[in-house]
C-alpha cells in the first residue's frame, strides 16, 4: 500500500493503525533477514504507538500520516531508540532527543517501525561501509542497493515500509532510490531541519523522503519541511501544499539536458532509459532543451575535497568522552587515538584523513579553497541554466546496481559513481530520482531519472515525477524476493 | 603552495603525520594503504587545478538568508543525568564525564 492509501484507509476507519503496523512488522520479519535493511526493528514501540493512534482516532483524523509506518535512516536521532549511524563507535548510542524531522513525522501520526542500515556515517555509495554488513538489493540479492541510504531504499522497494527517511550529502537518497527502483528526493538545502541528523558535511547534508510514488514523497515532505529554531540553516520560506502541485500538467515546462556531461561513461541501458523518459515528458507537453554545465564535470573531485574537509571536522566529536565507544588508553591522547582508530571503519578513517590533509597548513589553498571556488563556478552554471529551463534532467546514476564487492576495494572507483548526484549538494538545489525503467536482464535492475530544480521548487520536481508516473508503470512492481 | 608542486605520492610518514593531526591510531598496514589511496584520490582531484578561478569567491555555504537571532531566554534542556547517560565513564553524582589522566 502507498502512504496515501494507508492514510486514507485509517482515516476512514476501514483499517486500523495496529493492523497496518502488524502487517508491516510481519513483512519485515519475513524479508529483512534476506536484505539486512534494518539495524533495529522497533516492534514494541511501533505497536504501542499504533494502538495509541487507534485509541485516539478522533484526534488523528486530520493527521496527514495517521498510522503510516515509517522507516528512519539510522543516522537520524530517535529519542530512546538506538541510533548508530551504522558505526561501531555509536553501536550502543541511545539519543536523548528526536530529530526535528522525526518529531514532525510522529506529530503527523507516523509510526516509526525501525532504523535502517546505511553506510557508516553516511560515507559510501554502496552500503558496504556499514559496520553491520551490507544491505542487499531486493532486485538482485548479490548486488548493492546503493548508498548511503541503502537500507531505507531497499526497505521501501521491498515493501517493508511505505516510506522512509534518508539523508543525502552527495546523492545518498537519490542514488539508492535509483538502484532500488523507488522515488527519492533531496530537498533544497535548508528546506528540512538538520537538527538530530548526525553530521557528515554540514554545508551539504539534507534529510529527504523515499517512497514508491512521487505523491507519497510530496505528502511526507510537506510534513517534515519548514523552519526550525533548532537549525539556524533551516529556511524561513513558506512550505507550499506539495500534493496540490501534482496536477499532471507539464505543458510548457522546459526540461534542460546537459548532453556534454552525460554523453560519456553512462551505461547504454541507463542512457536509453533516460532518453525514453524524456520522450514521455515531451509527449505530455514539456519542452526538451539543451543546456551547458561546463563545470559540472568537476563536481566529483570538488565534492570529495569539500565533504571530507567538513567530515573531518564534524567527526572530531567522537572522542570517547561524552558518548559512544571508548578504548582504554594510558592517558587522554592515547585514549582518543585508540578510540577513533578502533571505533571508525576504513572508509570513515580514509575520509577523515583526506579531509584533515586538505585542511592542513600548506594544502588548504591548493585543495580546499580551490574546491570552494570551483563550487561557485558550478553554482553559476546552474543559475545560468535556470534562466532558460525549469529543471535539469540526467541519469541519477551512470550505472545500474553493481555487485557487492565489485567496487569496494578501490575507493576512487566508488567515488566516481556519484558523478551526477553531487552537484545538487554543492549547489544546495533540490533533486529527485524517479524510476524510469529496467535493464533487460537478467537480472532486471531498476534505472532512475534525476531531475534538479530551482531553489525551493520541489513542487516542480514532484509535479514532473508524478506526471511521468501517470504514463509509466516503473514504480508499480515489487521485486521478486524469494519467500522464506 | 600549489598542488602541482607536490610529489604525486604520499609516504607512510606523510600518512602518519595526518593521522596524528586527526587523533587516529593506525597500524603500519593501514598507513601504507591510506598513503597509496590518498595519493590516488589527490592525483584525481588535481584536475580542479586546471580551472581558472581568478577572482572567483569561494562558496563555503549556500545559505543566503539567515534568521538566527532569537531572544536570549532560558529554554528547557536535557537534565544532567540524561546528558550523562551515554557516557562511557560518567560520574553521575558529580555530574562529570571522567577521562584518563591528562597530566602525568
Amino acid at each position: 500500500m502507498t502512504v496515501r492509501e494507508i492514510r486514507d484507509a485509517i482515516r476512514s476507519g476501514e483499517r486500523s493503525a495496529a493492523e497496518i503496523c502488524r502487517e508491516t512488522l510481519a513483512r519485515i520479519d519475513a524479508v529483512n533477514p534476506l536484505l539486512n535493511a534494518f539495524n533495529t526493528v522497533a516492534a514494541e514501540r511501533a505497536l504501542a504507538r499504533a494502538d495509541a493512534i487507534d485509541r485516539d482516532r478522533d484526534r488523528h483524523r486530520g493527521a496527514p500520516l495517521a498510522g503510516v509506518p515509517m522507516a528512519i535512516k539510522d543516522n537520524i536521532c530517535t529519542s530512546g531508540l538506538r541510533t548508530t549511524a551504522s558505526s561501531r563507535i555509536l553501536e550502543h548510542f541511545v539519543p536523548p532527543y528526536d530529530a526535528t524531522a522525526v518529531s514532525r513525522l510522529e506529530a503527523a501520526g507516523a509510526v516509526v517501525v525501525g532504523k535502517t542500515n546505511c553506510d557508516e556515517f553516511a560515507m559510501g555509495s554502496s552500503n558496504e561501509t556499514s559496520a553491520f554488513g551490507p544491505v542487499r538489493n531486493p532486485w538482485a540479492l548479490d548486488r548493492s542497493p546503493g548508498g548511503t541510504s541503502g537500507g531505507s531504499a531497499a526497505a521501501v522497494a521491498a515493501g517493508l515500509a511505505p516510506c522512509a527517511l534518508g539523508s543525502d550529502t552527495g546523492g545518498s537518497v537519490r542514488q539508492p532510490s535509483s538502484l532500488c527502483g523507488v522515488v527519492g528526493l533531496k530537498p533544497t538545502y535548508g528546506r528540512v531541519s538538520r537538527y538530530g541528523l548526525i553530521a557528515h558535511g554540514s554545508s551539504l547534508d539534507q534529510i529527504g523522503p523515499i517512497a514508491r510514488r512521487a505523491r507519497d514523497v510530496a505528502i511526507v515532505l510537506g510534513v517534515v519541511a519548514g523552519a526550525d529554531a533548532c537549525d539556524s540553516t533551516s529556511a524561513p520560506e513558506p512550505v507550499p501544499d506539495y500534493e496540490a502541485a501534482l496536477t499532471g500538467d507539464v505543458r510548457g515546462v522546459r526540461v534542460g539536458v546537459p548532453r556534454a556531461l552525460v554523453e560519456q561513461g553512462v551505461d547504454p541501458d541507463v542512457a536509453s532509459a533516460t532518453t525514453a523518459a524524456l520522450d514521455v515528458l515531451q509527449a505530455r507537453g514539456a519542452a526538451i532543451v539543451d543546456v551547458d554545465l561546463p563545470h559540472a564535470r568537476y563536481a566529483t573531485p570538488v565534492y570529495y575535497l569539500v565533504s571530507t574537509a567538513e567530515a573531518s571536522s564534524n567527526l572530531a566529536r567522537y572522542d570517547g568522552v561524552r558518548y559512544g565507544f571508548r578504548a582504554t588508553g594510558a592517558d587522554l591522547r592515547a585514549m582518543y587515538g585508540q578510540t577513533r582508530g578502533r571505533g571508525f571503519g576504513a572508509e570513515v578513517k580514509r575520509r577523515i584523513m583526506l579531509g584533515t590533509y586538505v585542511l592542513s597548513a600548506g594544502y588548504y589553498d591548493a585543495y580546499y579553497l580551490k574546491a570552494q571556488q570551483v563550487r561557485t563556478l558550478i553554482l553559476r552554471d546552474y543559475d545560468r541554466a535556470f534562466e532558460r529551463v525549469d529543471v535539469v534532467a540526467m541519469p541519477t546514476s551512470p550505472v545500474p546496481a553493481f555487485k557487492l564487492g565489485e567496487k569496494i576495494a578501490d575507493p576512487l572507483q566508488m567515488y566516481l559513481v556519484d558523478v551526477f548526484t553531487v552537484s545538487a549538494n554543492l549547489t544546495g538545489l533540490p533533486a529527485i530520482s524517479v524510476p524510469c525503467g529496467f535493464t533487460p536482464g537478467p537480472p532486471r535492475l531498476p534505472i532512475g531519472l534525476q531531475l534538479t530544480g530551482r531553489r525551493f521548487d520541489e513542487a516542480m520536481l514532484l509535479r514532473l515525477a508524478d506526471a511521468y508516473e501517470r504514463d509509466t508503470e516503473w514504480s508499480t512492481p515489487l521485486p521478486p524476493i524469494p519467500s522464506r | 603552495m600549489l598542488a602541482f608542486d607536490m610529489p604525486p605520492a604520499l609516504t607512510r610518514d606523510d600518512a602518519a603525520r595526518i593521522a596524528a593531526l586527526a587523533q587516529l591510531d593506525l597500524s603500519d598496514d593501514e598507513l601504507d594503504t591510506l598513503a597509496r589511496q590518498l595519493g590516488d584520490i589527490l592525483a584525481y582531484a588535481e584536475q580542479v587545478q586546471q580551472i581558472d578561478t581568478t577572482g572567483v569567491a569561494p562558496t563555503a555555504s549556500i545559505v543566503t538568508r539567515h534568521a538566527v537571532d532569537r531572544r536570549d531566554e532560558l529554554q528547557p534542556s536535557l537534565d544532567r543525568d540524561t546528558a550523562l547517560a551515554n557516557a562511557p565513564d560518567p560520574a553521575l553524582g558529580a555530574g562529570l564525564f571522567k577521562v584518563p589522566r591528562v597530566i602525568g
